[in-house]
């Protein structure tokens, strides 16, 4: 493996999942979803990320399975193609290009070989047009689509907003307050409006459609909450509607259960509305389900309904209305004000997860590892109150202590929060230690901790500093009170100010000595024993963005970034400024492991990495064009064990990792690797069931009947993917290989008769079933190996020793050969 | 999915006094028992064998007293005037009593009439007391001198006459049978050793001497007079170790618990004062009715025994150590049903469905979740809440503001309940801890009611007082901004000139920064 030659920006996760309702597979034990550019595939039993499927060059608007092949799905995308992919193995099989971008994208299995998609109308900005699009059938990968025909003008762009009925006989959209239904067979179009906005509850424009699967229903939510169901719209004038009304806001979204005798709904209010039975409105509700609720979709057998959240959160829901399992990777907060932080304790990540808690996300898996909650206050979702918000975090050293944050905007001070949280070693969690109300009179800018690894725990420090122009020093004091539970709590030991200037930024140095704290435009260096104000510095007119101070080497150096775009060093030992640049520096983070600090700058709509050594002006590496967006937060991540690298102008990637996140919350990180060799952990064996039980029943007395037929005759067909223990490589072998590169059924037996019986040493049949499973890939692959094996028919019928001859007689090139086929893949051979 | 979440009420750490393990261990006595006794209770003696009967003496009389009798088991009255000082000899047997006539007389304690009677002091005599060898008496008169008695002749061996006051208080050593000590109003304590003719050793305490104790090592000597109590180092020569004023009144009293360990000090301030004798620090103190005259405390300190001027003996006993497993075996047979399998423990194979925990959530928080924020509000100022904990119904309050519904909770009241709220308001605004909230809370009644003012005099009343507590309350935090600026000026004037900033550390809650002259 040679080392890759640049460095590639390697987006890691947390892209939105807002493109449109996930999808359960035909059996139900996957979900996919729109993330981003990507159709991401999450394992419903273990909520792990199997498959990330790459190749949209923009948004993915719409998945959909292919309603003819329920192992295919079909993806569209904002540039304007129509991917068909097998998800089972994340290979695209067809590219249709359409030519303009596409909003939404439904199938239906009535139309044969066209798919409907929303697009822009040709010229005017926001009108769309539903249109569907005939895939036609050619033989290569990339096909164009240009058969269009439109169906509905004039739609809405959301997906929520157009619904096929009952077998595809009618397609219904909204928009605004119009309701039009379009009958296929009759190609009749009905236009119904719903009376204004004049209504006192708010405006009753439509917000989301849903059509009933098996009755002429049709389902409509509204801006003002309420939903409203539509009979009878064969009829202009005759058609008659119902009104449902719990939500006090929007309905985001709606979705009818599979045999349709429920309704189920949801909004901002994150709470669940199972409609029981639609006519006599009874409800059901599932509260408290942590963020706004995006869009529904229920699984094709009914047991599952999954919930896709605002904030990138999918919930799983059983069909009786209890909470079963939620994938949450990255979550999408409103707000990031905490900032990227690592866990030192787990190596995760930790920022701004849903309101009032803290996200610890594993970077490893894609996963959150878990939430914990810091405001501890019942989250109330409407819009317009003031929540609780968590700003500020650090971590200590050890990441023994947690120091968090709080506020909440009033009329006329901010509520304040500081609370130091100790981390359980029982309970495996933090738990609240110290809680300072007003720790001080205005916002809190920044906190830290001196974090010593050597020394003992009286030398812990946090310091805080906020606009009513001090900082803080916090020290912990032993209790010696007996009753209390805990023996240490927090309280203020010094409060400091210079000229009655803002505190805007603070830390420590490596060794713990030096405090720097910057007031607007100066930094002080104050003594950490003694408190005292050892000298300042000033960078004429710009206010300090950032400050750190070096490490190791470089550690009697400060460097701060202005925010009139100059980053400065000065150096401690003289006192003065050692060099400055002209750079627009946003993000500055100096690498925990080594001397080399990370400066994002933002220049004219574009990132750029800038990566120096406090003694030299002059960065060891620079990054033009990092990404589109602008990144606002950035931070290293120590690896676990230092990576070989081998070219000396990505040494700084040696022991941490860099990891950064943009405006829209996708973390991106900086990889010397390929692609693939990223990808290597997420190409799983993964198994779907090719022919569905449909009942219990069938499902006892199906698999039986299938072992039999395909032991009597179907060796053509594949075998289901989970057999029983019992079934051995070799039978497993045996029924997969084609019949005509199959050896002679006399051959065979005696192998099968073995397989049969339980073998007295584990060891051996492997073996055999090793080697034999190595032929029939071999066979599998050229004609050369054929000419092998059909030798070795003849020779014996041991198989023991024939396994020994086999493995003589193959000559050095088809050995390489045969290295070569070992290398490949095959896994997904088994995946069938 | 995250299950609903009670409304946290803050804690506010109580202030002022810290419980310590000595609170803890000097609270654990019952409430006293008084007993009343003819005059001032000079004395206190605890017999040092078993069932540790306590001798008290006041007026003419002498009055043994069982452990947990609130009645003397024993008299000796044959005084014609004071009795004083009755002590116990250390086998618990005999009991020795000085009186105001000058006699000193030795009691069998299962007698009546006194075995010896020793004559010889011209005035009163307020101490007496046996030597450790268990056959000899010590005593002080307010003529000055300080005598040793022989028991079995009923002479006197010698006296010493060389205080100069009164000797009003003395004891003897536990090491040394010759050695006893006296404490006098001439200011001094002095030691006397039996086998010389003089005193070997004389301490000035400053104040006349109330009361003396050596502690059982002999090493140490306490002393106390005035409002101090000293503690000297007799190996030494004599030095003085400590130096407490701790009372503002003269003590009386000393006394040490059973292991010696602390040191316990009355006065007639009504205190007494418990120290730790190895950092001479006041760990505990007690408050009584009327000043302090006498103090003993029982083997075990099972029982705290103070005489007051006013002739009430106060007996404190200690609590009994709760048992547990008692009141266990009691509820057991009516738990029986609820206790059927609880000690199984699950095997290996057993399939453990465990039960989930029920939550019980208070009334006010059944109603928030059900987002029922007046029937809330009323739950909460309901008189057990808003009466015994008023954060809760701040904290309710707040927590309806932050949901923005405060204002409707408040609205549409009758003239009982604005009454009820605006009493609560005007009494607890100005509690630094819920001033914030209910600032706002006053708010917002003073806006939805101000046009039905003047319609009802008890809410009008009300509005008063309210007026009046907030108006009381700037003018207490204007005078408070004045002293503070005060002190400003003061500790600015202290303060050396120097080029950098100082921060004093946080006194009092109070944070003040100096700042002077800058470098730059």
């Amino acid at each position: 493996m040679v080392a890759a030659a640049g460095l590639r920006v390697v987006r890691c996760g947390g892209s939105s999942l807002h493109g449109a309702r996930a999808v359960f597979s035909a059996d139900c034990k996957y979900l996919l979803c729109a993330s981003g550019d990507f159709v991401k595939m999450y394992s419903l039993a273990t909520e792990e990320t199997l498959r990330l499927m790459g190749g949209h060059g923009d948004l993915v608007t719409g998945i959909q399975l292919n309603p003819h092949n329920h192992m295919q799905l079909y993806s569209s995308s904002l540039d304007g193609t129509i991917k068909l992919w097998d998800f089972m193995d994340g290979i695209p099989i067809k590219t249709f290009t359409v030519g303009s971008k596409l909003l939404a994208l439904y199938a239906l299995p009535g139309s044969e070989d066209s798919v409907f998609v929303v697009t822009p109308k040709n010229g005017e900005g926001d009108a769309f047009q539903l249109v569907s699009v005939k895939l036609t059938k050619g033989a290569g990968q990339d096909l164009e689509a240009r058969e269009l025909s439109v169906v509905l003008d004039d739609v809405a762009a959301s997906p929520k907003c157009i619904a096929f009925g009952r077998e595809g006989e009618y397609v219904a959209s909204v928009k605004e307050v119009n309701l039009q239904v379009y009958f296929f067979k009759q190609k009749q179009l009905n236009r119904f409006a719903v009376g204004g906005m004049k209504t006192k509850s708010g405006n009753s424009h439509f917000s989301c459609i849903a059509c009933h699967p098996t009755e002429d229903c049709i389902a409509t939510g509204h801006a003002d909450g309420k939903i409203r169901l539509w009979r009878n719209f064969h009829h202009k004038k005759e058609y008659t509607f119902s009104t449902l009304h719990w939500h006090h806001d929007t309905v985001m979204d709606l979705a009818f259960s599979v045999e349709g005798s429920n309704l189920l709904s949801g909004g901002v209010e994150s709470v669940l509305v199972l409609w029981l039975n639609v006519s006599d409105r009874q409800k059901d509700f599932l509260p408290r389900l942590g963020s706004p609720i995006e869009y529904i979709s229920v699984s094709p057998d009914g047991a599952l309904t999954c919930t896709l959240h605002k904030d990138n959160r999918i919930t799983i829901i059983n069909s009786n209305l209890r909470f079963s399992k939620s994938i949450q990777g990255l979550i999408k907060s409103t707000d990031l004000k905490t900032g990227l932080v690592v866990d030192p304790r787990t190596k995760a990540l930790v920022l701004n997860g849903e309101p009032g808690h803290l996200q610890f996300y594993c970077l490893q898996t894609d996963q959150q590892l878990f939430s914990l909650d810091i405001v501890q206050r019942q989250y109330i979702h409407q819009a317009g109150l003031n929540q609780t918000d968590l700003v500020k975090i650090a971590f200590s050293a050890q990441g023994k202590w947690l120091a968090t944050v709080e506020e909440r905007e009033e009329a006329t001070d901010p509520e304040l929060q500081l609370k130091l949280w100790f981390y359980d070693e029982e309970t495996q969690s933090f738990k609240l230690n110290t809680r300072i109300n007003m720790p001080h009179e205005d916002h809190i800018t920044d906190m830290c901790f001196r974090d010593m690894d050597e020394l003992e725990d009286d030398s812990l420090v946090l310091v805080t500093t906020g606009r009513d122009c001090v900082f803080k020093v916090w020290v912990m004091v032993e209790d010696t009170d007996p009753e209390a539970q805990q023996s240490v709590s927090w309280s203020c030991d010094f409060v400091g100010s210079y000229h009655s200037y803002q505190a805007t930024n603070c830390c420590f140095s490596e060794d713990g000595s030096l405090l720097a704290v910057s007031f607007e435009e100066t930094v002080t260096v104050w003594d950490s024993v003694s408190w005292d104000l050892k000298c300042t510095f000033c960078y004429p007119t710009g206010k300090l963005r950032n400050i750190c101070f070096g490490r190791l080497t470089c550690s009697k150096y400060l460097i701060g970034a202005t925010d009139n775009g100059f980053l400065c060093c000065w150096n401690l030992l003289s006192c003065a400024l050692e060099w400055s640049a002209h750079l627009n520096i946003l993000v500055l983070q100096p690498d925990p492991l080594s001397e080399y600090i990370a400066a994002i700058s933002w220049l004219s709509k574009e990132s750029s990495l800038f990566v120096f050594k406090p003694n030299k002006q002059w960065p060891i590496y620079i990054q033009r064009n990092l990404c589109k967006e602008k990144i606002q937060l950035a931070a290293f991540v120590p690896r676990d064990e230092p990576e070989v690298i081998g070219t000396e102008k990505y040494l700084w990637l040696r022991r941490s990792q860099l990891f950064f996140l943009t405006d829209t919350q996708e973390l991106m990180t900086l990889s010397t690797k390929s692609l693939e060799e990223r990808l290597t952990p997420s190409s799983k064996q993964l198994a779907v069931e090719e022919t569905l039980p449909v009942t219990p029943f069938s499902l006892l007395l199906g698999k039986h009947r299938q072992q039999q037929s395909q032991e009597d005759t179907d060796l053509g067909k594949r075998v289901v993917g989970n057999k029983p223990e019992q079934d051995s490589p070799a039978v497993k072998e045996l029924l997969h290989t084609p019949a005509h590169v199959l050896p002679s059924a006399s051959f065979l037996c005696p192998i099968f008769i073995n397989s049969l019986l339980i073998p007295k040493e584990n060891k051996s049949v492997e073996e055999v079933a090793d080697e034999v499973e190595m032929q029939s890939e071999n066979t599998e692959e050229d004609s050369d190996e054929e000419r092998d094996v059909t030798e070795m028919e003849q020779d014996d019928t041991n198989p023991m020793e024939l396994l020994g001859e086999m493995t003589c007689k193959v000559s050095k090139s088809q050995e390489r050969e045969l290295r070569k086929i070992r290398k490949m893949d095959y896994s997904w051979i088994s995946a069938f | 999915m995250a299950t609903y979440k009670p409304v946290v009420v803050q804690q506010f750490p109580k202030l002022g006094e810290r419980i310590t393990q000595d609170t803890v261990y000097w609270r654990g006595y019952k409430t006293p028992v008084q007993i009343k006794e003819f005059g001032a209770i000079n004395k206190i003696d605890f017999s040092p064998v078993a069932p540790y009967n306590y001798a008290v003496t006041a007026s003419s009389r002498i009055h043994i007293y069982g452990r947990y009798s609130q009645e003397p088991i024993k008299t000796f009255s044959r005084f014609r005037d004071a009795a004083y000082c009755a002590t116990y000899r250390g086998d618990g047997n005999l009991l020795v009593a000085g009186s105001e006539e000058g006699s000193i007389r030795l009691f069998d304690i299962s007698g009546k009439a006194p075995l010896r009677q020793f004559d010889g002091h011209t005035k009163a005599v307020h101490v007496a007391g046996f030597l450790s060898d268990k056959y000899r008496i010590f005593s002080g008169g307010d003529d000055y001198s300080s005598n040793l008695w022989d028991i079995p002749s009923g002479t006197e061996i010698v006296s010493f006459s060389e205080h100069t006051d009164y000797v009003r208080c003395g004891c003897a050593s536990k090491v040394n049978a010759d050695v006893f000590i006296t404490g006098s109003y001439d200011h001094t304590v002095k030691l006397f050793d039996a086998r010389t003719r003089s005193s070997i050793m004389t301490i000035d305490h400053g104040q006349p001497v109330e009361s003396v104790l050596l502690f059982p090592s002999g090493g140490l000597l306490v002393s106390a007079g005035g409002r101090y109590v000293k503690v000297w180092d007799i190996l030494k020569g004599g030095q003085l170790l400590v130096s407490l004023k701790n009372h503002h009144k003269t003590v009386t009293c000393l006394c040490l618990n059973s292991s010696g360990q602390r040191l316990l000090s009355g006065s007639l301030d009504r205190h007494v004062k418990i120290y730790s004798t190895t950092s001479y620090k006041v760990v505990h103190s007690f408050n009584y009715a009327t000043s302090i005259l006498s103090l003993a405390l029982s083997p075990e300190d099972e029982t705290i025994v103070v005489g007051m001027t006013n002739g009430v003996l106060n007996v404190k006993h200690r609590k009994p150590e709760e048992r547990k497993e008692k009141s266990q075996q009691k509820r057991q047979p009516a738990y029986r049903t609820y206790m059927k399998g609880r000690t199984y423990m699950p095997k290996q194979e057993d399939f453990f469905v465990s039960k989930p925990a029920k939550h019980v959530l208070r009334k006010y928080d059944k109603l928030l979740k059900s987002f029922q924020s007046s029937k809330a509000l009323d739950a909460v100022l309901e008189p057990p809440i808003r009466l015994h904990t008023p954060e809760v119904t701040v904290a309710v309050m707040q927590e309806l503001h932050r949901r923005g519904t405060l204002r409707s909770a408040l609205a549409g009241r009758d003239e009982k309940q604005i009454n009820l709220l605006l009493t609560f308001v005007a009494r607890r605004v100005i509690e630094p801890r819920f001033t914030p909230v209910l600032v706002t809370v006053a708010d917002m009644i003073t806006d939805i009611y101000h046009p039905v003012v003047g319609q009802s005099a008890i809410v009008d009343r009300q509005f008063l007082k309210l007026q009046e507590a907030i108006g009381k309350e700037i003018d207490y935090q204007e005078e408070l901004l004045e002293v503070l600026g005060m002190m400003d000026t003061l500790f600015a004037s202290f303060t050396k000139k120097r080029d950098t900033y100082l921060g004093d550390k946080q006194n009092n809650g109070l944070t003040k920064m100096i700042e002077t002259n800058a470098n730059n």
